[in-house]
């Protein structure tokens, strides 16, 4: 039965979503508007849907898997094969003779019916790309999903390598061009509505959509069917639950939106070449989900927009050699450091503080006290904050003006840093478990809470 | 048909030791913290990397022991930063964090060095060029199952004769109860790392005498391929390991000397699912049943 309330919750998500499309298609058309900004966007949306994919996997049904760049692959070489002009294959093929299909979806569609054609052309591909990797999903899936954890993950991640191998095979040449470039298929750039730009709108569009499919998916039976295999296995048989069947379903879906995204990806880089898809790609999606909270759909989306926005955009500066101009802007950036680092300390003082450690506790124990010592952790952060400071100091008294550090590489660094420590002392990441949505309603539950008990 | 195979059967035994080599890191740390160290394989390139840094300022009387050092130093360090305080957690968030000490490790070696790939020292003696019933071959290829074998036995005779080596044995048995009888498990640990980074500093000396360039992400592919083959052996087992790291080796020569270069990395992966789906404890794996 479809309650009063859930009408209005849907009205109120689909007039969020218009509200954020036609935002971004102001953006997209807007001058002055960075270009970084809009790849940000662009790939943040399309990194989104590749992470809630694997979340979907990972964090709604407790199977590790680290296939994903392999998934994505196959969808990204199925859409780009599919849609490659005729006139073009001659020279994207041009190391294999009768290269290329003959044909091409979207160019076929487009002439005969404009850009209505060319988006049903996209999206015909786009789903031909998820089946591709649903399939192969489901026959990867046969021997690997009877394992678990740890064994799991490395076996998936050996598919995805054997899939890339594939793909780059001198006999499959003439479909997957071997392991050269395949470019010139339609990507985002070619929508437009009359002479607005629709660039940034689509990938939002799509992986939107496939998004909105998941939440759904994972709020209905099967979704529930999903999260009592992670949390017992054991118990969600004993309770009817057809494991097979759900891991199998669980592995399909995910695949399957891993596909699409990876020809959402094909799309916004104009160019596909297998070599990129490899396992470190995997992992960058993983720490996305680590980051955004596993079993978190926004919390996903979120952390994809701040990985990508971080790597892309926000931490560029890190990697220019940079050389103040004067005494000025030097105090100015030491200040600001400073400042930084005294955050830093009072943040973990306050953490500290709010989980009740203290620095020395004292410990009652066969009518002995034994004083246990956690010190080791604060001096060590203490210490370096320390450094740090004198470090500040001695760079506003010394001449120098050149920042130190700062070269190609170091955002990396910087970004890996960070990560690991999300990782080691922020486990629940940005959302933990929960949705945006959640965030208002357990406040209120909380005071209800409250309020029944001062009753 | 002899002559044709041989050198490919020669490759194939020297790469199979050093993937045995570094397989073992894999297997002891499984062993013990039921952990893909998926860091090993950054490793065992900074080991590369500390050794093409130390060749170039110091004689090799010096740097080849000061890589060994400096590489067991980072992997203790690694063990005491990215896992040690995950110790009581689940499984996954260890091996999250294992995953994100392979990307920060390949992050900083990219920045330190600037992401070009520098020539590897020549080792004398060992690179020397010498001939083998009839082929070429470098003097480091008849030399490593030579040494993977000699330093496999000092492991073994540690293991089985040492107090440190029984106290690793009853740490992997049940890591709980060892725990219990008074093994200082965090000790424990420390020291199965120091093994199997010294191992993999050493594989990395062969290896890279063969390959002659290292590369920020070079270790990726043999250290996933050295896990493989620790799964191969059955998971745990030092010999196991070793056997496993010289069949892999061996294929995949055998499969590039036929052309099929592309499929050589998708061999090993192939061998890894049949093994998995055929037999999950591998060839001399024990038989526990949590493990799959």
């Amino acid at each position: 039965m479809i309650k009063k309330n859930d009408h209005k919750k849907a009205w109120i998500a689909l007039v969020i979503a218009v509200a954020v499309l036609v935002l971004v298609g102001a953006l997209d058309n807007l001058p002055h508007v960075p270009s970084m900004l809009l790849t940000v966007l662009q790939k943040g949306a399309i990194y989104a849907l590749v992470a809630v994919s694997m979340n979907l996997l990972n964090g709604f049904t407790g199977l590790f898997s680290l296939g994903q760049a392999g998934f994505m692959l196959l969808g990204a070489y199925t859409y780009a094969v599919l849609t490659v002009p005729v006139e073009r294959q001659a020279s994207v093929y041009q190391r294999y003779e009768d290269g290329g299909l003959g044909f091409s979806v979207t160019q076929s569609l487009g002439n005969s019916m404009g850009q209505f054609g060319l988006l049903l052309g996209v999206v015909i591909c786009l789903i031909l790309a998820g089946c591709v990797a649903g399939l192969f999903a489901w026959l990867i899936g046969l021997p690997v999903l009877k394992l678990k954890s740890d064994y799991l993950a490395i076996a998936t991640l050996g598919f995805a390598e054997i899939i890339r191998a594939v793909v780059q095979y001198e006999k499959l040449g003439p479909v997957t061009n071997g392991s050269n470039l395949l470019y010139g298929f339609t990507g985002f750039t070619d929508f437009h509505l009359g002479s607005l730009k629709l660039t940034t709108v689509m990938p939002f569009l799509f992986s939107g959509l496939c998004i909105f499919v998941v939440v759904l998916l994972i709020n209905s039976t099967y979704g529930r069917a999903f999260k009592a295999i992670r949390d017992d296995e054991v118990a969600a048989e004993a309770m009817g639950i057809n494991l097979a069947k759900h891991k199998r379903m669980s592995f399909i879906i995910s695949s399957f939106f891993a596909g699409i995204s990876g020809a959402l990806l094909a799309m916004f880089q104009a160019s596909v070449q297998a070599v990129a898809f490899k396992a470190a790609m995997t992992y960058e999606i993983l720490l996305i989900v680590v980051i955004g909270g596993i079993g978190s759909i926004t919390g996903s989306a979120i952390a994809a927009f701040l990985f990508v926005g971080c790597s892309e955009w926000g931490l560029r500066f890190l990697d220019n050699e940079t050389t103040l101009k004067n005494f000025d802007a030097k105090v100015k950036f030491a200040v600001v450091f400073g400042v930084l680092i005294a955050a830093v300390v009072a943040f973990g003082l306050l953490r500290m503080k709010r989980k009740g450690k203290k620095l020395v506790d004292k410990v009652q124990r066969d009518g002995k006290t034994y004083y246990q010592r956690r010190i080791t952790g604060p001096i060590l952060g203490l210490g370096l904050a320390i450094v740090a400071l004198g470090w500040d100091v001695w760079f506003v008294i010394s001449p120098r003006l050149k920042l130190p550090l700062l070269r190609s590489g170091f955002r990396m660094v910087v970004f890996s840093v960070i990560i690991m420590i999300v990782v080691l002392f922020f486990r629940e990441g940005i959302m933990g478990d929960k949705e945006l949505w959640d965030l208002g309603k357990k406040k209120r539950s909380a005071k209800a809470k409250a309020g029944a008990g001062n009753e | 048909m002899l002559d044709k195979i041989l050198p490919y059967l020669l490759a194939g035994v020297s790469v199979g030791g050093q993937y045995a080599l570094i397989a073992i890191g894999y297997t002891m740390v499984y062993g013990i913290l039921r952990l893909i160290n998926f860091a090993h394989g950054d490793i065992f390139t900074v080991a590369g990397f500390v050794m093409v840094y130390a060749a170039a300022t110091m004689p090799l009387s010096v740097s080849i022991p000061l890589t060994i050092v400096l590489t067991v130093i980072l992997g203790v360090l690694v063990e005491k930063v990215a896992y040690r305080p995950l110790r009581s957690a689940p499984r996954m968030s260890v091996m999250i964090s294992a995953i994100g000490m392979s990307y920060l490790l390949q992050n900083s070696m990219w920045y330190l060095t600037g992401g070009l790939a520098k020539q590897y020292p020549v080792l004398p003696w060992i690179s020397d060029r010498v001939n083998v019933a009839g082929t070429t071959t470098s003097r480091v290829t008849i030399i490593t199952p030579f040494l993977t074998i000699l330093l496999v036995a000092a492991l073994v005779l540690l293991i089985k004769r040492t107090k440190i080596g029984m106290a690793m044995r009853a740490a992997s048995r049940d890591f709980e109860t060892a725990q219990l009888m008074g093994i200082k498990i965090n000790n424990v640990i420390s020291f199965t790392f120091v093994v199997g980074t010294l191992l993999a500093a050493v594989g990395s000396m062969l290896y890279f005498s063969n390959y002659a360039t290292v590369t920020p992400t070079v270790g990726a592919m043999p250290g996933l391929k050295a896990f493989v083959a620790a799964v191969f052996g059955g998971i745990g087992s030092i010999p196991g390991a070793v056997i496993g790291g010289f069949i892999i080796g061996i294929c995949e020569s055998l499969i590039k000397g036929t052309g099929l270069t592309t499929f050589s990395d998708a061999f090993t992966f192939a061998l890894l699912i049949v093994i998995l789906a055929v037999k999950p404890t591998g060839l001399f794996g024990e038989n526990l049943t949590e493990k799959v």
